[in-house]
């Protein structure tokens, strides 16, 4: 009783995401220097796991946390891409340069975008956001100059004289393309570092537990002075940046476009979404885990054509039943290991061991 | 006079879209749910006609009629067994459930019948036109504009005549109380999906005997099934027909000045009224 009160403090930190901290540097560092010990096919599958991990960290952070379930992110995707190939092919931009303005542009997109499909309600912004990603693969296949229906390629080599790549191909002694691949892969693997940062940067500000309160109860949320709908609209024009950016970057890697490819529903949107539906819809650890998932399967099953996406559309249905928060809520549920501290727990005062019910985040 | 036809066309093309529509707005206003395989189910509606047509080698009306038992009971039983589990405040489970069965719909049919464009054979029908004043109009369009009319028509008696219909509007309003009464939500929305599967299958016919068709056009037909929704307004069939219509015109219109433009007017149209009516243009109270 003579004891003095202890302060009540807010911690997230735990000693799991200390020592994940710690082997998140270790591991960053050895993805960049991959491309010296490892070969080219490795590389380019690493590219496209990076490149749908940040596909997944976006679409996460608009459905997971900002509840914006779209169906519509190839819009921005095609997008960038496109403002990407006219940059090159009209204006003569360097293709890495381009990657920024693409972002730019897709954010730009967004604003317009935003003002039809924030009119419909829950449910219906996903078909909305469908319609909108239709209309754009429509008008950017009446582009005429970049190939129409059919599309187009960058001009030959261009991507052979990009910012870097003479530097890297001397370095490592290795042909043009070879180089090219390096140069796109550490881009994805900084853009991947960018994305997961600013994530992880906005749900540790104000504006995070401005998201999670108004995704927890939206009354409540709008009566302390959270304004729903500028955090959403901030979170869906930043999510466009970073998905047209990502686009802009796949298409240097592929260097030949189409409509029809750049503004694809399943490339672009499907395995996304059960990348993170698997992993766990609304953490930053469940897309890491159902990019693994992903690339296993895909790995094991690709050569089977459509089994593989019947067999991953089954999987997706059976998790959301099932374990609708995903594989890592599964661990997380048992074990209450995160690894990025996001959530505030209230320690201190009378209750010095805070249970996990008392989590807020 | 070519302009009179090319709007005549549109409004029996709007037929088929409120025809696709219909299903989709009787779940979603029974139970707010938003299937997003809504189209992939109208394709493969299509599909087992045709395979009723081809194997059984039944007339086409003849295998619709077979296949609207088949698709009540798979509706049903789809409502009961997975979709009755999504339902709720959440509006993730529901639609990434659905989206999830978009894509298993889709590709087992790509498994089962390849992606080659498929058509029901509906023999004389097909070409048969009759002469309305100046312009020609084709039977197929006038039936399937018939059979919209006459389903929402049906949908409407259903609704507002009969102890099923109050039971829907009841549960609709008030699951919760409408449990004390005596109706099981879960048996209720499950009936409701079996009848709109049973809408579903009269699209899918009409879909499959007017145009050729293949496992990956589902989407486009969910999206044209929204639209025509959205421009007609929540809770109102004769508005999705209204919907439909204007959709429809709007993408003959659009034909006729470039065929590219075809798809795209149909979706401008849809955004235009997004903009200025966000209610859609019979929304139903306030």
């Amino acid at each position: 009783m003579s004891k003095p009160a202890q302060k009540w403090a807010v911690q997230t930190r735990t000693t799991a995401s200390t020592v994940f901290a710690v082997i998140a540097v270790l591991a960053v560092v050895a993805a960049f220097a991959a491309p010296f010990f490892v070969s080219r096919s490795v590389i380019q599958d690493l590219f496209f796991i990076l490149t749908m991990l940040v596909l997944a960290q976006n679409w996460n952070l608009l459905a997971g946390f900002a509840g914006l379930v779209s169906v519509g992110q190839q819009a921005f995707v095609g997008a960038g891409a496109y403002a990407m190939f006219a940059l090159v092919i009209l204006a003569g931009f360097d293709p890495i340069m381009a990657l920024p303005v693409a972002g730019i542009f897709a954010a730009l997109l967004a604003v317009p975008t935003a003002f039809f499909v924030f009119r419909l309600d829950g449910a219906y912004f996903a078909i909305g956001t469908w319609v909108i990603a239709e209309v754009f693969r429509l008008v950017f296949a009446q582009w005429k100059v970049l190939g129409g229906g059919t599309g187009t390629s960058l001009p030959r080599g261009t991507t052979h004289e990009m910012v870097g790549v003479p530097l890297v191909k001397e370095l490592f002694d290795v042909k043009s393309s070879a180089a090219a691949d390096i140069v796109t892969y550490w881009l994805a693997l900084g853009l991947a570092l960018a994305t997961v940062g600013f994530i992880y940067w906005l749900l540790r500000s104000k504006r995070g537990i401005g998201l999670a309160s108004v995704r927890d109860n939206l009354q409540a949320a709008r009566s302390v002075g959270v304004d729903a709908s500028r955090l959403k609209m901030i979170v869906y024009v930043a999510t466009a940046f970073g998905t047209g950016m990502l686009g802009a970057l796949v298409y240097v890697q592929t260097a030949r476009i189409s409509p029809d490819a750049a503004f694809s529903v399943t490339d672009w949107t499907a395995y996304v979404i059960f990348i993170v539906v698997i992993g766990g819809i609304g953490t930053l650890e469940g897309p890491f885990i159902g990019i693994l998932v992903f690339f296993i399967l895909q790995n094991l099953f690709a050569d089977y054509g459509s089994w593989y996406l019947l067999i991953l559309g089954l999987i997706g249905i059976v998790v959301m039943l099932f374990a609708p928060r995903g594989l890592w809520g599964l661990f997380t549920g048992k074990t209450g290991i995160q690894l990025f501290p996001i959530r505030r727990r209230l320690i201190g005062g009378q209750l010095t061991t805070s249970s996990r019910e008392d989590t807020h985040g | 006079m070519i302009w009179v036809d090319t709007i005549v066309q549109g409004i029996l093309l709007g037929g088929l879209y409120a025809l696709f529509a219909a299903g989709l707005s009787l779940v979603f206003g029974i139970m707010r749910l938003v299937n997003l395989a809504h189209g992939d189910l109208i394709v493969l509606g299509a599909f087992l006609i045709l395979t009723l047509v081809t194997a059984l080698g039944l007339n086409p009306l003849l295998a619709a009629l077979v296949a609207i038992p088949l698709m009540f009971v798979l509706g049903w039983g789809l409502q009961l067994v997975v979709l009755n589990r999504t339902l709720g405040d959440d509006i993730l489970p529901p639609l990434l459930v659905t989206f999830g069965l978009s894509i298993v719909i889709q590709n087992g049919l790509l498994q089962g019948f390849s992606a080659d464009s498929q058509r029901i054979s509906a023999g004389a029908l097909e070409t048969a036109s009759i002469a309305l004043g100046p312009i020609s109009v084709g039977v197929m369009p006038l039936l399937t504009f018939l059979s919209a009319v006459a389903v929402i028509v049906g949908l409407n008696q259903l609704f507002y005549r009969t102890a099923l219909g109050r039971a829907f509007r009841a549960t609709s309003d008030d699951p919760v109380t409408a449990g004390l009464m005596g109706i099981e939500p879960n048996r209720i929305f499950a009936m409701a999906t079996g009848i709109a599967f049973v809408v579903v299958t009269i699209a899918a016919l009409y879909l499959g005997t007017r145009a050729n068709f293949d496992p990956t056009i589902g989407p486009a037909r969910l999206i044209y099934a929204f639209e025509a929704v959205i421009i007609g307004g929540l809770g109102s069939l004769w508005g999705t027909l209204a919907g439909g219509v204007i959709i429809g015109v709007a993408q003959t219109l659009g034909a006729a000045i470039n065929p590219e433009w075809q798809i795209l007017a149909g979706h401008v149209a849809f955004l235009v009224v997004l903009a200025f009516r966000p209610r859609g243009l019979f929304a139903k109270g306030g």
